[in-house]
């Protein structure tokens, strides 16, 4: 394929654009989670900076950007700095494979709302999600601090358990698609959301995408009762920002591809796809913050047996099930 | 353009590797090993093996280093050895094989002679499964009761007396 002049103009506009989009999300569910949190406990929550509070992430991003910017002195300074952008970059990276609607038809050109819509779209994934741990492992073996080398090790052990599950949970998707294009994925979902195939696969699925969040029930590496805030304790200033950000770009992105996976990504009737999509991801991200209301946090014993002893098994028999019935169908 | 970034990440590879060799600490030694998986996984991407630059990071960089950087975190093995230079006889084995590869680079070069390729655009992931799990379906049967024997004995070794 050659590259003409527009197509390098559209691409480099479907980036920006989407770069916008995520940061703005990001910024925005964090001040929902504080006022939903808020209303579920009965307070008022962040209401100061301008009309509802809807100027507070911005005033947020000024507090960060101003405070000192600390290293603590016995600290691998290389990789301690390095570590934040570790863990954001594989979430930003993967909503270039997410569609973000219908292809639209633009002066006689399609123009697909996805960056690239890759061949291995959910192995990208699965990829990018595997790469994660890296910023949480470094940050806290980096710190140089007891409490965030013991986060950091219950975060890699956690993350490594339950990728196990979101991997497999997403087989039985693949094989009704027949297809690790994610377009191929929501074009196979035009009658029938996924959902309704697979409920198990997507509760598996769900709780796994708690769990790579490191949200709670799930969050023990940065269990701020026994371990200060975990792997982070030490960062400061933007660092801590952007492992924050981090956090919840990672939270739409886990979102954006339930939705895709199970959902049926932007299809829906009467409203636009893109509002579609939107909708489905803040659904599942108001979900995240519904959990965070209501459930306490689980021990470590707890967490790797049900991710090794229950959602595993269960979904490896689940993927059994599929494929007989893909066979007997 | 292909052949340019083909070069970049040639040397990335590279360099990275050379970098987890000499590096004195082991969880460096992992980031820089883990920067040349990437690395390869493009090469792998641009010769139009998507499936296989996929599965380089999912498995090698995502699977086989995490367990090496968990274990190291575990054991606290993260120091830097205090190790002295190595001495001259100490180069001798690596010499050895640096000799020994490149006289075979040499001989293989001199004996090759370039010849246009066949138009090939990669594979797909289709083309690829079913190539994996027809063609070569007994290897992959046999690598797979490998890897549950390996299970098996470590389950064995590890249970509660």
């Amino acid at each position: 394929m050659t590259w003409t002049a527009v197509d390098i103009a559209l691409m480099l506009g479907k980036i920006v654009a989407l770069y916008a989009i995520i940061l703005t999300f990001a910024a925005y569910l964090v001040l929902a989670e504080r006022r939903i949190l808020a209303w579920m406990q009965d307070r008022i929550g962040p209401n100061r900076v301008g009309p509802f509070g809807l100027m507070q992430p911005l005033a947020d991003v000024i507090k960060m950007l101003t405070k000192e910017d600390m290293i603590p002195k016995a600290a691998d300074r290389l990789l301690f700095s390095l570590a934040p952008a570790m863990a954001a970059i594989p979430a930003i990276l993967t909503f270039s494979v997410v569609p973000l609607g219908a292809p639209l038809h633009l002066f006689g050109r399609e123009v697909t709302l996805q960056i690239t819509d890759l061949d291995v779209g959910v192995l990208f994934f699965l990829a990018l999600s595997a790469i994660a741990v890296y910023g949480i492992a470094l940050g806290g073996w980096a710190s140089n601090s007891k409490y965030a080398l013991l986060g950091s090790i219950r975060g890699l052990s956690q993350l490594i358990s339950y990728e196990l599950s979101m991997g497999l949970s997403l087989v039985p998707v693949v094989m009704l698609a027949k297809s690790f294009r994610l377009s191929d994925i929501v074009n196979a979902q035009a009658d029938m959301p996924f959902i309704v195939y697979q409920p198990l696969a997507f509760v598996i699925f769900l709780v796994s995408i708690f769990a790579e969040c490191r949200r709670i029930p799930f969050d023990l590496p940065e269990a701020e009762g026994e371990l200060v805030a975990g792997f982070h304790s030490e960062y400061s200033g933007m660092r801590f920002g952007l492992f924050f950000v981090g956090e919840y770009i990672n939270i739409i992105a886990l979102s954006a591809l339930a939705s895709l996976f199970f959902l049926g990504g932007w299809r829906g009737p009467f409203l636009p796809p893109i509002i579609w999509f939107f909708l489905k991801v803040f659904v599942i991200a108001f979900l995240f913050i519904w959990v965070r209301g209501t459930l306490p946090r689980l021990r470590y014993d707890q967490l790797m047996h049900l991710g090794w002893k229950i959602l595993t098994p269960l979904a490896l028999l689940n993927i059994l099930a599929t494929g007989w019935w893909l066979a007997l169908r | 353009m292909e052949a340019t970034l083909f070069y970049i990440l040639a040397l990335v590879t590279l360099v990275g590797t050379g970098f987890a060799i000499t590096a004195r600490q082991a969880v460096r030694a992992i980031v820089y090993l883990v920067n040349s998986f990437f690395a390869l996984a493009l090469i792998f991407y641009l010769l139009g093996a998507p499936l296989v630059a996929a599965f380089e990071v999912i498995i090698y960089a995502g699977a086989i280093m995490v367990l090496f950087l968990f274990v190291i975190m575990m054991l606290d093995l993260g120091h830097p050895e205090r190790m002295k230079s190595p001495r001259l006889v100490d180069w001798i084995p690596a010499l050895v094989l640096v000799l020994v590869t490149a006289a075979s680079v040499a001989v293989l070069a001199m004996e090759h002679h370039a010849q246009p390729l066949a138009a090939f655009s990669g594979i797909s992931v289709r083309q690829f499964s079913q190539a994996l799990f027809t063609r070569y379906g007994v290897a992959v049967e046999l690598v797979s009761l490998q890897l549950l024997f390996a299970l098996v004995g470590a389950i064995y070794l590890g249970r509660r007396r």
